[in-house]
């Protein structure tokens, strides 16, 4: 099999099971779903890195340093304010179990 | 690190990423999902350094270095009511970095394939409009443009044209080599990002967030490919999908389609009907007929704030619906004492939430979360809807066109077929609402008409809510 068919593939299955994996969150958790995902489409940040390694000339350098920029506030600032958010949820139940 | 080695990691981490999506489906596992999600992530970070060898690359140090650092300021500073704000700017960094990354690809990379320009040329037009459609969401959510729809002359011609433009410009940067053509499709793309986010008005802001929240994912996964990284290929599909899906979900909830609101089409079609049924002579007598059944002919007597505290006596069933409105207002706190107070009198107080309440999917409960009511009082719409009629007292604060019972009735106008919280069921109701001026769907309330069941307080929601507390005491 071709690397271009094996990735087609993994888009395709990954599509799939995606779908599938978050038709089953309830719209109670939307928003944390929904920045958690937001944060895992910074991956990209990943492609930013293997483009440094080949990009050499200063003008490239400098896209190449602003776009893994770019891309690590999307991961770090979505997976924490995400963090943060579910802590809210988690925080309440606490609250009302206490009394 | 040979190639099967790093296959097999990808699939690990890809399936500990799927792993932390399905644990954020209960309340109860998402936190510990999410930080799954996010080790799998720094984990591929250290897989990739080590398999392109780039520990030694001072510059991607930095890079990182410094988005973290902004990073952690916009995470712990953001407020929950700017959420919707905040994900639409990571998803356009999202959408620029892929861009970046894709164009560095198609510059520098040595011996390209025909599939790998392909994909990278798309990859960055995707990027590149998601990152200016963000911007302007962005830019309408935080009230820094008008969220009225913006139309520039010939608008779908020009965004029907920047489409065929950048079709053509992908087929041209494959065949003819040089970068020309790749920096002329970016910049186009870049455009065609502004012409489709401008016409977009606040109430689709839902919408148009999880779409670009899926092009961002798109974005990546496309670009995944013409660098031949699998790991980027599948997360970037799974966000791909997530977006389309919150997508349709928004989609149904607002009765509205997306091609409607893509082509543009919603200022149209939204102010088309409006003048029509400004009589509205068919929405308002369906409503009123339920009231005249039981006062024929006689002036109906509309309830009064002095009526409260006497449905309060009576009421074990309370709901209350919090809308757009009660956000915008900032009367998240006076709802959870609101919440409080009620049930300190031995009442069951439950939360009805409607699916577009809100900025994005789920804003609602966010907000309310961070007032810490408890999660387990919200209610989905069709988990509450029919508990409405043998409710004693509904609250209705900030809402408009998701309890609008017209939606049932009023034939051919835009909230006709709208799924509502059919608040209009409950014994007694209280309304606080800004004004009695139709919703963002400009059709009129029936429930504003005169009746000695429903209290209407028009305002702001914190003044109406703080003067509902003081009547409670």
């Amino acid at each position: 099999m071709s690397r271009e068919t094996i990735l087609i593939l993994v888009f395709i299955a990954a599509t799939l099971i995606g779908y599938k994996l978050i038709n089953s969150v309830p719209s109670l958790l939307h928003t944390p779903l929904m920045s958690g995902m937001n944060a895992l489409s910074g991956v990209t940040v990943l492609g930013c890195m293997a483009a440094m390694g080949f990009a050499l000339s200063p003008a490239s350098r400098v896209l190449g340093i602003i776009s893994i920029v770019c891309a690590t506030v999307n991961v770090v600032a979505g997976f924490s304010v995400t963090d943060r958010m579910l802590n809210m949820f988690r925080g309440s139940k606490k609250e009302d179990e206490e009394p | 690190m040979s190639d099967t080695v790093f296959y097999i990691l990808s699939a690990c981490l890809s399936l500990a990423v799927l792993l932390g999506i399905h644990w954020m489906s209960r309340v109860e596992t998402a936190v510990r999902g999410n930080r799954l999600s996010a080790a799998a992530m720094l984990c591929a970070i250290l897989v990739t350094f080590i398999k392109y060898d780039l520990l030694s690359v001072a510059d991607i140090w930095i890079g990182l270095a410094i988005g973290s650092l902004i990073s952690l300021a916009l995470a712990r500073y953001t407020r929950m009511i700017a959420m919707p704000q905040l994900v639409g700017l990571l998803n356009g960094l999202g959408g620029f970095a892929s861009a970046g990354a894709a164009l560095l690809t198609l510059g520098y990379k040595m011996d390209l394939g025909l599939f790998e320009r392909f994909t990278a040329l798309l990859g960055m037009a995707v990027g590149a409009f998601t990152f200016t459609g963000s911007l302007i969401a962005v830019g309408k959510l935080h009230r820094l443009i008008s969220q009225k729809p913006v139309f520039l002359p010939r608008h779908r011609a020009l965004l029907a044209g920047s489409l065929c433009l950048m079709a053509l410009l992908i087929v041209l940067g494959l065949l003819l080599p040089g970068m020309a053509y790749a920096w002329l499709l970016a910049l186009i793309s870049l455009a065609f990002g502004l012409l489709f986010a401008l016409p977009v008005g606040g109430a689709d802001m839902p919408i148009t967030i999880s779409l670009l929240n899926s092009t961002s994912g798109v974005a990546a996964a496309i670009t995944g490919m013409a660098l031949g990284d699998v790991l980027l290929v599948s997360v970037g599909g799974i966000v791909g999908a997530s977006g389309l899906l919150l997508t349709q979900i928004m989609c149904r909830a607002m009765n509205r389609r997306l091609s409607a609101i893509l082509l543009s089409r919603s200022a149209a079609k939204v102010s088309a009907p409006v003048p029509e049924t400004a009589p509205d002579a068919p929405a308002a007598s369906a409503a009123s007929k339920e009231e005249a059944d039981v006062l024929p002919d006689v002036p109906v007597r509309a309830a009064q704030p002095e009526d409260l505290p006497g449905w309060l006596g009576e009421a074990r069933e309370v709901i209350i619906i919090p809308g757009y409105g009660m956000a915008v207002s900032q009367a998240q706190e006076q709802v959870k004492a609101l919440h409080d107070a009620l049930e300190k009198g031995g009442r069951r107080v439950r939360f009805a939430i409607h699916p577009v309440a809100g900025r994005m999917p789920g804003h609602m409960n966010v907000l309310l979360a961070e007032v810490d009511i408890p999660y387990d009082k919200l209610f989905e719409m069709d988990d509450i809807n029919p508990d409405m009629a043998s409710t004693d007292l509904v609250f209705v604060i900030g809402a408009n066109d998701v309890v609008n019972p017209a939606a049932n009735t009023a034939e051919g106008t835009p909230i006709y077929g709208l799924p509502v919280l059919e608040a209009a069921r409950a014994k007694k109701l209280v309304i606080c609402n800004f004004d009695s001026k139709p919703g963002y769907a400009g059709v009129d309330n029936p429930l504003y008409q005169p009746s000695p069941d429903v209290l209407l307080m028009f305002g702001d929601a914190k003044e109406s809510l703080s003067k509902i507390l003081a009547l409670i005491g």
